[in-house]
């Protein structure tokens, strides 16, 4: 049912099958172009955000922080043991040692207090003015990036063709979810469900309410939107939320470069790059079903 | 490693040496970020490129805020805690426990500078004129804020009195606390803001913290508030207020005591 952009049948065993056949092309450049923006873009603003973090290593509910009311959520600090300094992480009251890596860590016997761990953060040594330099250039492309993208894949029909929800992805959920679960990859022209919930939650979801509780945290623009803080619970609570936004990310990155590993990293870069995608044979992913009793 | 040529025209700073060093000991030691340090450095070719950015959020932002947008204001209910005193919280300069000492009746406030009519004014004349009292929210550049209530003279006042001169474009604002020591001596806190912002309603000359005398903490006898920007943009201590055309030859040339270590200029974000 979803077998397209095959330009001819093919004339029998896989190997016999002509290359050109199972070769699609499948990323325009605008999307590629875009993809490696947001991937060069991220990877600067997350570095540089965990060095913002670090400043205040705190996350609270509200519209301040509380100094002499408690509404911290989450906290990242050093304290004095017995046994010497040690890094903990506070989430909800629930305290982690986490010496090393988060609160007390650097190279052995230079150890440092410090939230994220120097190899985690732009600049790696403590500097709040430079990171949030590097921090808010990135922002801007961001935010240009998903605006150009938006406007082109719109036109282009990328939106449309690949990303768009249809009942049929509700229905073939199920499989997917099993498919994956097996680590078994149809390689196709269109994206799957859990791709396309992927893409779409990150693009549509992720990405925006991170820029809007960036927004949220700059206090000309809540001159500008001043229901923007109370939609979103406050100043701190939309810091926490844009923290919690950057926790997903991250947690989609790796996902998304596990998936890259099980379904065949050559392939799958080569599509990001040159937008030539190899799909399966017809034989391989017809009849699904069968293949993977 | 041209980075440890000796050069008679290089002057190697701390931060640049140590970055200097990293790089050298990033081949035993390489840990991800080292990488990037170089260049990142306060005048260096890459960050004056990644500062563009901020002239880019200020004009942005001055287009969507205008002259009058106002910051949020809040209630009485949200004043949950004293305002969280930051930076210098009890100036150890002479000149500052000698006015303490006195309650701060030799205190003067000058207004110089760009300006027909320069000022010299008692806490008395200043309290004299009319007042702005507003809940706020205060926002520091290390991502805390705090809701307190400031009370004070609209600085727009203060500058209609002094007659600002056409070629004026910012407010230098002088203190009377040390944040830093130089080999060329104490360094005191200053900062710049525009004529827009300085003549913002909510921009006070604050003397009133929640309901009462502003606190030595919080900048005894006066600070400003500029609502629209982050808590390093307001200086405590304030003694001058100079109507300048260019901040390029003061201090390090960036606006102000901490963009000199490295802070944007425009703070509204």
């Amino acid at each position: 049912m979803e077998t397209i952009a095959r330009s001819e049948p093919s004339t029998g065993a896989d190997a016999a099958a002509p290359k050109d056949a199972t070769l699609i092309y499948r990323q325009s450049r605008w999307t590629r172009l875009t993809h490696w923006l947001w991937a060069i873009s991220l990877f600067f603003m997350l570095l540089s955000g965990l060095q913002i973090f670090n400043a205040r290593p705190q996350l609270y509910i509200g519209k301040q922080s509380g100094f002499e009311f408690n509404n911290t959520v989450f906290a990242i600090g050093a304290e004095d043991t017995d046994a010497g300094p040690r890094g903990y992480t506070e989430i909800f009251g629930h305290r982690f040692d986490t010496t090393g890596v988060l609160g007390w860590s650097g190279p052995a016997g230079n150890e440092t207090a410090r939230g994220f761990p120097s190899w985690a953060t732009i600049p790696s040594y403590y500097d709040l003015g430079t990171a949030r330099v590097v921090h808010f250039f990135f922002a801007w492309i961001l935010t240009t990036t998903l605006i150009v993208w938006l406007v082109a894949s719109l036109v282009n029909g990328h939106l449309r063709r690949d990303l768009a929800p249809r009942l049929d992805d509700l229905k073939r959920l199920p499989r997917d979810i099993v498919d994956h679960a097996k680590l078994k990859f149809h390689h196709t022209r269109e994206y799957n469900t859990l791709q396309k919930m992927a893409y779409g939650g990150v693009l549509f979801v992720l990405l925006p309410l991170m820029i809007i509780t960036g927004l949220a945290m700059s206090p000309s623009m809540n001159s500008v939107l001043p229901w923007l803080n109370e939609l979103l619970g406050g100043r701190q609570t939309a810091r926490t939320i844009h923290f919690i936004v950057m926790v997903l990310l991250v947690g989609f990155f790796i996902i998304h470069m596990l998936m890259i590993l099980a379904a065949g990293p050559i392939n799958e870069l080569r599509s990001i790059i040159t937008g030539w995608y190899r799909t399966d044979p017809p034989a391989k992913h017809d009849e699904p079903a069968e293949r993977s009793a | 490693m041209a980075k440890f040529e000796i050069s008679p025209k290089l002057q190697m700073n701390r931060r640049k040496f140590l970055t200097a060093a990293s790089l050298g000991l990033s081949g035993i030691t390489l840990s991800g970020c080292d990488a990037f340090d170089s260049g990142l450095g306060i005048g260096g070719g890459l960050r004056s490129f990644l500062e563009n950015a901020n002239g880019l959020t200020y004009r942005a932002q001055q287009l969507l805020a205008g002259r009058d947008a106002l910051a949020p204001e809040f209630t009485e209910a949200d004043i949950r805690q004293p305002q969280r005193p930051n930076g210098v919280t009890a100036p150890d300069d002479d000149t500052y426990k000698g006015l303490l000492a006195n309650n701060f009746a030799d205190w003067r406030l000058e207004v110089t500078g760009l300006v027909e009519k320069p000022l010299s004014l008692t806490r008395e004349q200043l309290q004299n004129m009319p007042s702005r009292t507003q809940i706020t929210r205060h926002d520091c550049v290390e991502g805390w804020s705090c809701i307190a209530k400031w009370t004070g003279t609209p600085l727009s006042l203060v500058l209609d009195q002094a007659m600002v001169k056409p070629q004026a474009r910012y407010v230098m604002f002088h203190c009377l606390d040390t944040i830093d020591r130089s080999l060329s001596g104490d360094i005191k806190y200053y900062g710049t803001i525009d004529l827009i912002d300085a003549r913002h309603p909510q921009t006070i000359l604050a003397y009133g913290l929640n309901g009462k005398p502003l606190p030595v903490e919080n900048g005894a006898p006066l600070r400003v508030r500029v609502e629209r920007q982050l808590g390093y943009k307001m200086p405590k201590y304030l003694y001058k207020i100079e109507l300048v055309d260019s901040f390029a030859a003061i201090g390090g040339g960036r606006g102000g005591y901490w963009e000199d270590n490295g802070y944007d200029w425009y703070g509204g974000i």
